[in-house]
């Protein structure tokens, strides 16, 4: 299992493996934000969790279509499936590698972006955290989604509609807990329905991902 | 432990291909598996290696026992030859991948990129994969595709080897491997093992 994760990550930093395009994307649509809205800082800092949020969430979106299509295509899926670890290990350490390459770099980059878009002192915390919690969950529904759509050519755009519904919750009460926090209010609440949607989805979704590629690598 | 075929249907695509398929393949033998493209020869390999499921009928002893080699080696294009034999060695809880390397010579080609190979050097790298999977039944699928005469002499040497520490082999190949191994000629809808009752004789 570690070797998987090692090799997922050793591709992912390597020439073409897709690492820092994420983040790119963060960057560029925060950046353009200020520029689409007018530059009154008060209304910038009213919309900063919220953008964070989706631009964060997009920006995930991005790599999805990659997570289990570049295996399927060089047929190392098919040999994973035959090798001792089980599917259900091999899709939680494929997300688990996704998030380390995707996930995680936003989490850091959000707080230097928060500035760009004028964020309430307070919001920096509480923004990191809500983003901690909530993008290991984009991960693992984006592995689901990616592991219904492999095999399909062009599939990207299927994924894409089949995973958003999927990840509004987590985006709702993540940006709760983030503009909540950053006007100073209570943010119990949204921030455990955050966290416990994250942990229903870590605990339940690997089955459904390990069950959909069974089928489809049929 | 004998792999053992009972009775077997299978289907591609939901179109059944083979049916009516036994056969026994004990520890030391290798079975050659001929028959008319898409006829379900992969199907067939497939269903073994437990990639899908079979319509009827039984195997015995497959689990957790096959190692599987496809028409793709299932190589990372940007990880060095060593990195993708590493990786399919701790996978299958192995370490030592030079006796692999060297099987199929590829230790001159150790630190190159996998994406920098020729076709039949990926090839070998996708076959030496087998040798550090340490499991006893080979199923390999047209294993000789872009492998040259130098390279096919160097697989069967492989596979004898393997079959002489009491391994087993199933291979799907069009050529003469120069095994001595059980042919099974796979028809339409009707798969016959030659001489089944005289299983064991002239082996190697």
């Amino acid at each position: 299992m570690i070797a998987l994760l090692l090799r997922d990550l050793k591709l992912a930093f390597r020439a073409g493996g897709g690492f820092g395009l994420g983040l790119a994307f963060f960057l560029i649509v925060t950046v353009l934000v200020p520029f689409s809205v007018g530059p009154q800082s008060s209304l910038l800092a009213t919309i900063a969790p919220g953008v964070l949020w989706l631009g964060a969430l997009l920006a995930c979106l991005l790599s999805l279509d990659r997570l289990l299509a570049l295996d399927w295509e060089d047929g190392s899926l098919d040999l994973l499936a035959t090798a001792p670890l089980p599917l259900e290990s091999v899709v939680t350490i494929k997300a688990l590698a996704h998030w380390i390459t995707t996930g995680l770099p936003l989490v850091l980059a959000a707080p230097v972006l928060g500035v760009l878009l004028n964020l309430p002192g307070p919001g920096f915390g509480w923004l990191v955290v809500s983003l901690l919690i909530g993008t290991p969950a984009l991960s693992v529904i984006g592995t689901f989604g990616a592991a219904l759509t492999v095999g399909l050519k062009r599939g990207g755009l299927l994924l894409s509609l089949l995973v958003l519904p999927l990840y509004v919750p987590t985006l709702i009460f993540g940006a709760e807990v983030a503009r909540r926090g950053a006007t100073g209010m209570e943010v119990q609440t949204s921030l455990l329905m955050l966290a416990g949607i994250t942990a229903a989805t870590v605990a339940l979704l690997p089955f459904a991902s390990a069950a959909v590629l069974r089928i489809n690598l049929r | 432990m004998t792999l053992t075929v009972t009775d077997l249907a299978i289907a591609r695509g939901g179109v059944p291909v083979l049916e009516g398929l036994s056969f026994a393949l004990p520890p030391g033998k290798a079975l050659i598996l001929r028959g008319p493209n898409g006829i379900g020869k992969t199907t067939l390999l497939r269903t073994l290696a437990g990639l899908q499921p079979p319509l009827s009928g039984r195997i015995e002893g497959a689990e957790d026992r096959i190692a599987y080699a496809a028409h793709s080696d299932g190589l990372k294009p940007t990880l060095t030859v060593t990195e993708n034999l590493t990786f399919w060695a701790s996978v299958f809880g192995t370490r030592d991948i030079q006796p692999a390397l060297e099987a199929f010579a590829l230790n001159e080609l150790a630190d190159r990129h996998a994406g920098n190979l020729s076709a039949g050097q990926k090839r070998r790298l996708g076959l030496a994969r087998m040798l550090v999977t340490s499991r006893p039944i080979w199923m390999l699928d047209e294993p000789t595709v872009s492998l040259d005469k130098t390279a096919v002499a160097m697989f069967a040497d492989a596979v004898r080897a393997h079959l002489g520490q009491g391994g087993s082999a199933l291979i799907a190949t069009h050529i003469d491997l120069g095994l001595d191994g059980e042919v099974l000629d796979v028809g339409p809808n009707k798969a016959r093992p030659k001489a089944l009752d005289d299983f064991d004789g002239g082996f190697l």
